[in-house]
């Protein structure tokens, strides 16, 4: 059929039709540090297994049941991964991911594209399981609204700058513009910024 | 680009007929206004008219019983938005639907009870059937009318109207079918199936999309939706659109032809793609009815493997098919139709509909045959599924 037509770029297609990396045999692959996230209830779900040298990725093996944008997320973050520092890994957003890939549909984005939450879960098993405290977990920003990748320290970042609520917030961030179920959350840290930081609505 | 192009999605939408074709092409030519009184639009009235008989033959209804309209979901409408507004002193202002039925259905229901009305949602059984005794319980002297498909589009389970009719009128309810997935795939007799209200679509058996109609039962009143000029009995303002409905004219002529032998032959491709399946592809479910199901359509589940991933790896090998997973859609929900049934989630996520049609062929089967196995091994392979 046409491929011109697809809803997806072609490496996303590429990535779909030919998956690079899938662990086959995980006893084989002997992980240093492994992570799912996602469930198959809610039509994604992630496994995430890397091989770690001197804090450098060296090995990265994954599965993944989902969608093409989802197996095409984790296969090309399987690729690109290599040689990363366990640093540069932990920092990998989901708009790198995307970038990749040449971009995907606006309503994949936030569902598909749970490559780099389990890249983050692996590297914090493998720092457990050699023991060493995690120097990454905590100052990482945590993404409150998935569809437009709004982070907690973007909110606090605005309210900073003088941002009171959440009309103004939505105008600077577009956040909870798309499906909106992290207008809750967002409320909250609004609040607790506000207070922290002496908005007028504190 | 593939050589193959097999389309098994005719329960979204058939394609023409090629007796549908030369209809349109020769009533595009009449171009007259059929409201207009010169030659020009009694040109067109003659062939909505002629129309407009075939479809009453087709489902045994009088020829002042068909309204057409724009479709299935502007019927479904027609009928539910009768009951607005909501009036303290009707005494029936209650709507009874089902789980399972269309949005064009389910969301007109939601807007009804937020203008007041009482609605009433009637859950199903693992197969789709409408658990006809609580709809039963439901029905009451406060119901103003109950509206239950007659089958049911993603699983193709068909309902027993007839049944039901009875029910709603032993209470003096008024009884709506929405046929737009029966009409030309199973015998549709509203005398027989004692329906009030009828709905159908042109485009789901090999008609031209943008036009369908309604069924009203001779008496009943109905008012229009969209107001303006006298067309169709005052019953739907706007210039009627000729050629359309000349079209439908001819889908419903030709399937008066050929509805009874084409059903058995429909039939027989989707058992035997369903045994090959079956016999080829471990753990996989039937969604649906087998005892009671449209002919031609096949609704699987693939647990571990997602519907969206099954879909596009079909398309690329050339087979047109359609899923129930949430992926596909862009709604965070898998089908609501597969989740009534009880299905769990991550089976409805890997859910997949084939629906036959009328230019489908044996070796389309056997093709699907020769490539599913292969495809859904892969996606399980890479599947977090493969590690459980």
């Amino acid at each position: 059929m046409g491929g011109s037509d697809w809803v997806y770029t072609e490496t996303v297609k590429d990535h779909f039709m030919n998956p690079r990396n899938i662990l086959m045999d995980e006893a084989e692959f002997n992980a240093d540090g492994s992570g799912t996230v996602g469930s198959m209830a809610c039509g994604d779900e992630m496994l995430v297994a890397i091989k770690v040298e001197n804090d450098i990725i060296t090995d990265c093996k994954w599965k993944t049941y989902g969608c093409a944008s989802a197996i095409a997320s984790t296969s090309i973050l399987s690729v690109f991964v290599k040689g990363m520092t366990l640093a540069e890994g932990y920092k990998i957003t989901p708009a790198d991911i995307t970038d990749q890939l040449g971009g995907l549909p606006n309503h994949k984005f936030h569902c598909s594209v749970l490559g780099d939450r389990a890249l983050r879960t692996a590297i914090d098993d493998y720092l457990e399981k050699q023991d060493r405290t995690n120097p990454f977990k905590g100052n990482t920003a945590v993404i409150i609204c998935e569809c437009k990748e709004v982070t907690d320290q973007d909110i606090e970042d605005q309210v900073k700058r003088g941002v009171s609520t959440y009309e103004e917030l939505q105008e600077k961030t577009e956040i909870g513009t798309v499906c909106g179920k992290c207008k809750d959350k967002t409320l909250e840290l609004i609040h607790e910024y506000n207070h922290l930081y002496g908005g007028s609505h504190g | 680009m593939n050589e193959q192009t097999i389309y098994l999605d005719n329960n979204a939408t058939t394609p023409l007929h090629p007796e549908v074709i030369k209809e349109l092409t020769n009533s595009f030519k009449n171009f007259g206004n059929p409201s207009s009184m010169h030659f020009f639009g009694r040109e067109s009235t003659s062939r909505v008219e002629w129309a407009r008989q075939q479809v009453a033959l087709l489902i045994n209804a009088r020829e002042d019983e068909i309204l057409f309209t724009g479709g299935g979901s502007e019927s479904n409408n027609m009928v539910l938005k009768q009951f607005l507004p909501v009036s303290a002193t009707r005494e029936r202002n209650k709507v009874i639907t089902s789980v399972i039925e269309h949005p064009s259905v389910l969301e007109t229901v939601r807007e009804l009870e937020k203008e007041g009305m009482e609605a009433v949602f009637i859950g199903v059984d693992s197969k789709g059937r409408v658990n006809i005794d609580k709809l039963e319980k439901a029905v009451d002297n406060k119901t103003a009318l109950v509206s239950i498909m007659l089958a049911n589009n993603e699983i193709g389970t068909i309902e027993d109207i007839k049944k039901i009719s009875k029910i709603v009128h032993a209470s003096g309810a008024l009884m709506h079918t929405d046929a737009v997935q029966a009409l030309g795939k199973i015998k549709v007799d509203v005398i027989d199936l004692g329906v009030d209200f009828l709905s159908f679509s042109g485009h789901k058996f090999y008609g031209p999309k943008g036009v369908g109609g309604l069924f009203i039962k001779h008496g009943l009143k109905i008012s229009s939706l969209i107001h303006g000029g006298h067309q169709e009995n005052g019953r739907r303002a706007g210039t009627i659109n000729g050629p359309g409905i000349a079209g439908v004219g001819k889908a419903a002529e030709m399937a008066n032809l050929e509805l009874e032998e084409e059903s058995l032959r429909l039939d027989k491709l989707r058992n035997k793609l369903e045994i090959g399946l079956m016999d080829s592809i471990s753990n996989i479910y039937i969604n649906g009815d087998i005892d009671s199901r449209l002919p031609g359509t096949l609704n699987l589940s693939f647990p571990g493997a997602e519907g969206e991933s099954i879909l596009l790896y079909l398309d690329i090998a050339g087979v047109a098919v359609s899923t129930g997973s949430a992926c596909a859609t862009g709604s965070l929900e898998p089908s609501h139709v597969l989740i009534a049934t009880g299905v769990d989630i991550e089976n409805a996520h890997g859910s997949i509909r084939f629906s036959f049609g009328k230019f489908n062929v044996e070796k389309d089967v056997d093709y699907v045959l020769s490539i599913l196995p292969g495809i859904i091994e892969k996606i399980r392979m890479m599947s977090t599924f493969s590690s459980k």
